[in-house]
């Protein structure tokens, strides 16, 4: 078990690197100056630039600061932001907890309604209900999430005026009535996202049941005359859940890629809208640093998938 | 393995009383009755169609605009009416989806042509060939695919244009970075068939004769690799259309005088209260022709593979 995990932790290294160097060359490679702002400006003599270019060590070539990147990351820093003129770790710590908090409840909400759905569903696969649990889903992962997010916006705020359309940064938590507003505004990005995962969680925990349920142990499991209630439950879903468990892990970076596009509909201010703004202002250390941590994320729950289907399926040898 | 080898009809015992079918017979003839798949298609083709031919029997002007009659409503003068700038909706739509469609069949492809050389090498050559192209398609699998595509898309859009003109640069951009960030699953998928495939008696019997590698793997093994491919190439569209539509509403995707359906919900995602037909109807365009899309994928699945439970 140790060394399985240790030869996956290995395995993981590398890819991370590979990846961060990638992403360093797209950005270092590309056209456009991140300085372009200075360069405009008439006002800004040649050498004061060319001293800017230097003092945040862009006279250098790209493949030294690659390097010079990785060795601060080791000691957890993510360098400077362009732009704000602050540590990347700061922005960082400013942001990711509006994303943390609205990604992680919208997937345990999608949790909690795919796996009882997905298992009633195809437990009786010819019933009317479960037709409709199969159109349902359908129309939820091909619904692209800014249109269920407009529809939301349309109705709840512009026609029915309950909850804002805009969500404010400004609120502070100290009292009831500052959690209910919180709550009020965090309804809608967190419904956005829970339904598009609940809708391709919900499909894949049935067809895992359904693959399940016409094999033989499930006949023998019946024979010995157990109540239907306890074969569907203790033993189909019981091995159903394996590729499942793998499936919530692996899909968790897509997860927080898809709230890039609900926080711009809802104007939340999470690590995503940090993203796209930096990307746009050409803030280079803040977008490598925040595409880094989507791609240890993908990564890291690779990992995770990895370890997990090891523990859970005996089949797989820890060789 | 999912993929059934392709006999040879004259191999067949020959039974007169028994229509012989061939496998693509077979898998259409499954297709017909998948019910929500036949729909899709229908939906698809009607779609296409109506993006392809609309603006010839519709000929009002995408780019016109005329404030006298701004933010008209739906079935008045206007079939979809029209937006803040007095522009036709209906022709803005017919023009957008041409894109959108053009984008989901264009980076499919590219996509598809990746994966299946990709994984047709990996798979036949074996060895550290093998290696080397799956360690690759891991690599590709875990870049986060979004914010990849918005950073390439938005540091490149300048050179693009450049070189290919201001609207082809921007469409061979995004087509060229969907598809090559999309290509792994039909990568592995192809890899996992020739692996299977390449130690069958037919190919066997063709090294025999003398065909070379490359006639090998793609004259005989691809052609009965070809369903999970299939799957996935109509998948792909759907997922690229959606991929352009969240460029476009990032605000990197193709300018605003070149509609898109992602670009028109981008450019009035504003006047959502005023104006909902403009917003909505490009968003239901997209939604739509995903949703067919699903449904087809879903009925090739089933169809190229019968022993999948539905």
């Amino acid at each position: 078990m140790a060394t399985y995990f240790l030869r996956k932790v290995l395995y993981a290294i590398p890819s991370l690197l590979g990846i961060s160097f990638i992403i360093f060359a797209i950005l270092s490679l590309a056209p456009g100056d991140p300085l372009a702002e200075f360069g405009a400006n008439p006002e800004v003599p040649a050498e004061v630039r060319e001293n800017i270019k230097k003092s945040l060590g862009l006279d250098q070539p790209w493949p030294v600061r690659y390097v010079k990147w990785l060795g601060a990351l080791s000691q957890g820093e993510f360098g400077f932001s362009f732009a704000a003129r602050r540590p990347v770790t700061d922005l960082l710590a400013q942001r990711l907890p509006q994303t943390m908090m609205v990604v992680g409840i919208a997937y345990l909400i999608a949790l909690v309604i795919a796996i009882p759905v997905g298992v009633l569903s195809a437990a009786r696969p010819k019933s009317a209900a479960s037709h409709i649990v199969s159109l349902i889903t359908m129309v939820g992962i091909s619904l692209p999430t800014f249109l269920t997010g407009l529809i939301l916006i349309l109705v709840f705020s512009v026609e029915l005026g309950i909850l804002p359309m805009i969500y404010d940064t400004n609120i502070k938590l100290d009292s009831l009535d500052g959690w209910g507003k919180q709550i009020k505004q965090s309804l809608m990005p967190i419904a956005v996202l829970a339904l598009f995962n609940a809708g391709a969680m919900t499909r894949f925990v049935r067809s895992a049941m359904l693959e399940n349920l016409p094999m033989d142990y499930v006949r023998t499991a019946r024979a010995k005359g157990l109540t239907e209630w306890s074969v569907i439950i203790k033993h189909a879903l019981r091995n159903s859940l394996i590729p499942v468990v793998t499936l919530i892990a692996i899909n968790l970076p897509g997860v927080f890629t898809g709230a890039i596009i609900t926080e711009q509909i809802f104007r939340v201010n999470g690590i995503g809208e940090l993203l796209v703004t930096s990307v746009q202002k050409s803030d280079t250390p803040v977008v490598m640093a925040i595409v880094f941590i989507y791609a240890a994320l993908v990564v890291a729950s690779q990992l995770i998938a990895d370890v997990v289907y090891g523990v859970l399926d005996p089949r797989i040898k820890f060789a | 393995m999912t993929a059934v080898a392709k006999t040879p009809v004259a191999a067949r015992p020959a039974a007169s009383s028994v229509k012989i079918r061939t496998q693509s017979e077979e898998a259409w003839r499954r297709f017909r009755r998948h019910t929500t798949a036949m729909i899709g298609l229908v939906v698809l083709v009607f779609l296409i169609a109506a993006v392809m031919l609309g603006p010839l029997i519709y000929t009002a002007s995408p780019l016109k605009s005329n404030f006298a009659v701004a933010n008209a409503p739906m079935f008045g003068k206007f079939i979809f009416g029209t937006d803040d700038l007095g522009r036709d909706m209906l022709a803005r739509i017919f023009f957008g989806g041409r894109i959108s469609i053009a984008v989901g069949l264009f980076a499919m492809s590219v996509s598809i042509i990746i994966g299946t050389l990709v994984g047709a090498f990996a798979g036949f050559a074996g060895g550290w060939t093998d290696f080397i192209l799956s360690r690759i398609t891991d690599l590709f699998q875990s870049l986060p695919a979004v914010p990849v595509l918005l950073l390439v898309t938005y540091l490149f859009r300048d050179e693009a244009k450049k070189v290919l003109g201001r609207e082809l640069g921007i469409f061979f951009l995004i087509v060229g970075v969907i598809g090559a960030l999309t290509w792994m699953t039909t990568a592995r998928l192809v890899r996992g068939s020739f692996l299977s495939l390449k130690s069958r008696e037919f190919v066997e019997a063709a090294h025999a004769l003398g065909v070379s590698r490359l006639g090998i793997m793609f004259r005989h093994i691809l052609p009965n690799a070809l369903g999970p491919i299939i799957v996935a190439a109509t998948l792909n569209v759907g997922g690229a259309i959606i991929t352009e539509s969240v460029l476009s509403f990032l605000g990197v995707g193709f300018e605003a005088d070149w509609p898109t359906w992602g670009s028109l919900v981008f450019s009035y995602k504003d006047y959502i209260g005023i104006n909902n037909q403009a917003v909505l109807l490009p968003a239901f365009g997209i939604f739509i022709t995903v949703l067919a899309v699903n449904y087809m994928g879903e009925g090739l699945r089933d169809a190229f593979d019968p022993r999948r439970g539905r």
